[in-house]
């Protein structure tokens, strides 16, 4: 098996599906009626893109892998999303902006994606890619409007985006599996994948007269399997089926 | 390869195809939609490839097995095959399935500039499905599926769907 891919995919299809998981927590929860579907069709917009991840990962795994093998049955040390994702919906605010940060990073990713020499991982991205700008349009939007929009709706935004923020390094940092995957012509190249997800963040805050945190980034090793704390409850709930009906199927 | 140009030599096949529709939109044929995207015969095995609205469409699982089904009903055995590329686009779309989707309520897409404009700049433009009016605003973005923005129509205050457009 090619081994290397295999792991990419690990971390192009997690972090999908560990930010999906926390949208899903808020369903029949948002703070009204349209964020709360806007939400959810969001988190179903990046199931389905995990989907085709690990799809594909359990093609080049073999062994009567599937794609919910692949979701539902590794150990915390196993899943490659990185920490940010991890985050808890603290409050609307934190669901937004944790939102817009992956967005402003996703977007450009799965536009150099496209470009992959696997075609697979290209089809995936191409089909994703659309539904990512909407992602970021509405991301943007929101913290436009909460940035710009009363007393509290900035405090709670400008703390969310100093708790998030930090976290953003370790998305951006190449890990080895990336760097080789960047080599081979599959993988995207995050330098400038960075620079436009900079660039996007940076003229959202300005428009929301939100400050840009000068904080020292966080180092922190989920891509590489070192979890927060927040992962082993998140597990419990996501793997909770198949713990109790190991091989259920839908 | 446009899906209202498919080209299907096989007149039952042709039929159970169109007999399918969209779970969440039930007067649109998959024909109309775009979502059929080849079809090949080998005798009596027939392999339909399909691609996705949306990656997390929950239609599509459902949607492979009605083509299965009624294909079965012709006496066909079929595969279903999901293909990712090219991606689906609203342009597939075809022009009677845009009109099914007006007169069912949710307003068909428009085209890239104009769907922008009234989804980013708040143009009225998106025409009202229950009284014609282009007076109407958006609500959200995201509607009852991905694939859809809620609009309200400054008129007759009803709600109505607006099919995004997708490129
Ligand atoms: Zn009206």
């Amino acid at each position: 098996m090619d081994q290397s891919r295999y792991e990419y995919l690990l971390l192009l299809g997690d972090n999908s599906m560990i930010l999906g998981h926390r949208l899903s927590e808020l369903c029949g929860h948002g703070p009204s009626l349209e964020t709360d579907i806007a939400l959810t069709n969001i988190s179903l917009d990046l199931f389905g893109q995990v989907r085709s991840y690990f799809q594909y990962a359990a093609e080049l795994k073999g062994d009567a892998a599937t794609e919910d093998s692949i979701a539902f049955t590794r150990f915390d040390r196993d899943y490659r999303n990185a920490i940010l994702v991890e985050q808890p919906n603290e409050d609307f605010a934190h669901v937004i902006v944790r939102q817009f940060l992956f967005d402003s990073f996703h977007l450009p990713l799965l536009e150099q994606l496209v470009n992959s020499r696997d075609e697979t991982i290209a089809a995936i991205a191409a089909k994703s890619i659309k539904e990512s700008r909407y992602h970021l349009r509405f991301s943007s939007e929101w913290v436009k409007r909460l940035g710009d929009g009363t007393e509290e709706s900035h405090q709670r935004t400008q703390a969310a985006l100093d708790h998030l923020y930090p976290y953003l390094h370790e998305v951006y940092n190449e890990s080895p599996i990336e760097k080789e995957m960047k080599k081979a012509g599959i993988g995207a190249d995050l330098a400038t994948v960075e620079a436009i997800s900079r660039n996007t963040i940076e003229d959202v805050l300005t428009e929301s007269t939100l400050m840009l945190p000068k904080i020292e980034p966080r180092m922190v090793r989920g891509k590489q399997g070192i979890h927060s704390e927040h992962m082993g409850f998140i597990l419990s709930d996501l793997q909770y089926m198949q713990r109790a009906y190991p091989n259920m199927q839908w | 390869m446009v899906s209202s140009t498919l080209h299907i030599a096989n007149q039952q096949i042709e039929e159970a195809l169109w007999s399918v529709t969209d779970p969440e939109i039930p007067v649109l044929s998959i024909m109309d939609m775009g979502v059929v995207r080849e079809v090949t015969q080998d005798g009596e095995a027939v392999l339909i490839s399909i691609t996705p609205t949306y990656s997390g469409c929950p239609a599509m699982d459902t949607i492979a097995d009605d083509i299965k089904k009624a294909l079965k009903e012709r006496g066909y055995q079929s595969k279903v095959k999901l293909i990712l590329a090219p991606a689906w686009t609203t342009d597939w779309i075809t022009e009677r399935g845009r009109k099914k989707l007006q007169e069912y309520g949710i307003a068909p897409p428009m085209d890239e500039a104009s769907d922008k404009a009234a989804l980013l700049d708040g143009e009225r433009m998106i025409k009202c499905t229950h009284c014609g009016s282009t007076s109407t605003r958006m609500i959200s973005q995201f509607g009852s599926t991905a694939c859809k923005a809620l609009f309200q129509c400054n008129e007759c205050d009803e709600p109505f769907d607006y099919f995004k457009c997708l490129k």
